[in-house]
């Protein structure tokens, strides 16, 4: 458990280290998920031999069943800075019911657009008959 | 009554009290939701952002003394972030078959994005530093305040917007891919984490983890290209 949390901590920090160090446009959080995903790759890489000198519990699942947990909860990670927008509601009042117009239509169309490409597109590439799960 | 005063100074101070009522509230509304069936305007996001900003209100809260506790909550979002990793590799074949798909919908769904929000801002008579906070809110919370910054905007505003759009697309993704009769959960995970970010991706993972696993991809590839493309999409339609 405490392995786990330590290497995800690590993922972030040398990704916020990369995002600030090189000044590229991407959250230090998103390039320590592309460094988790290298560990995981090169962890069952079976040439390198890596689980050899890893911890127990980033072998075992453990890694996994935290990664789980911190998934299945993602709604309560938004709880924080939702509340502040309670808190500035006076802030919206004066744009309110323009502010709810542009996000409710841009909202739905981008959902709309992105699905319908997505689909067209996998129709178009894809044998019939994928449709997510082979 | 000179107790009750020390024990509210004690709580007052500490990161338990509202460390507890964030997880209380949300385990409460976790509830409300399964008990809905997993409705979709039963978001739990937005109950348990209703119920403790009813008690901020009803106890006359400031927000930083709210934020003291529940920060800890919050600095789980990096965390969050880093472990999608784990779904995306574990499902890299799925996703390695539908590189050509996602990368077509992430173009279009951006520029979409972009041009109905500036469009429609523009058309409206929104004020331009509410505008510039506006457009960069379907990418998520970090990264949109930034380029909100960058471009001259509010990023408190942005803040606010971002969490808005993330709310509303949660709730309108289910029905309206329902309506639309998509059944492709890589699809329509994918526009669940491109239009409405982490709480859209959060909301993707209660209905499939394939759906959850595209949103996540959807939700990182936004955030880089929207910082690419708002300032060029604002210098373009101005």
């Amino acid at each position: 458990m405490i392995a786990s949390l330590a290497l995800i901590l690590l993922a972030q920090l040398l990704g916020e280290a990369i995002a600030r160090g090189a000044g590229v446009p991407i959250p230090g959080p998103v390039i320590g998920m592309g460094l988790m995903f290298a560990f995981l790759l090169l962890r069952d890489t079976a040439r390198i031999g890596l689980p050899r000198y890893l911890p127990k519990a980033l072998t075992d699942g453990t890694l996994e069943t935290t990664a789980r947990g911190l998934l299945m909860n993602l709604s309560l990670m938004f709880v924080p800075a939702g509340v502040g927008v309670v808190g500035r509601l006076d802030l919206l009042r004066a744009q309110g019911p323009k502010l709810a117009i542009v996000l409710v239509v841009s909202t739905a169309l981008s959902l709309l657009v992105t699905v319908l490409v997505f689909r067209a597109v996998a129709a178009l590439v894809e044998p019939p008959g994928t449709d997510g799960e082979p | 009554m000179g107790g009750d005063f020390s024990l509210w100074v004690y709580l007052a101070k500490t990161p338990l009290l509202w460390l507890t009522v964030t997880l209380t509230a949300y385990v409460l509304a976790d509830r409300i939701a399964a008990v809905t069936g997993r409705h979709p305007i039963a978001n739990p996001v937005l109950i348990t952002v209703t119920l403790v900003g009813g008690i901020l209100a009803a106890t006359g809260t400031p927000y930083p003394v709210y934020f003291e506790g529940a920060q800890f909550v919050h600095f789980l979002l990096g965390p969050a972030t880093v472990v999608l990793a784990m779904p995306l590799y574990e499902r890299r074949a799925t996703v390695r078959r539908a590189l050509i798909p996602m990368l077509t919908a992430l173009a279009a769904g951006a520029a979409t994005t972009l041009a109905v929000v500036i469009g429609l801002a523009r058309l409206l008579d929104i004020p331009q530093p509410i505008l510039v906070s506006l457009a960069p809110k379907s990418v998520t919370s970090g990264v949109a305040m930034g380029i909100a910054e960058a471009l001259g905007g509010d990023p408190t505003l942005t803040a606010i917007l971002v969490i808005l759009t993330g709310i509303i697309g949660a709730i309108l993704v289910t029905p309206m891919m329902n309506a639309l009769g998509i059944r492709d959960m890589r699809a329509r995970g994918f526009a669940a984490g491109l239009a409405a970010h982490g709480i859209g991706t959060a909301r993707a993972f209660q209905v499939s983890e394939v759906a959850g696993t595209f949103a996540g991809i959807a939700m990182g590839l936004n955030a880089f290209l929207t910082a690419i493309l708002a300032p060029l999409a604002l210098h373009l339609l101005f």
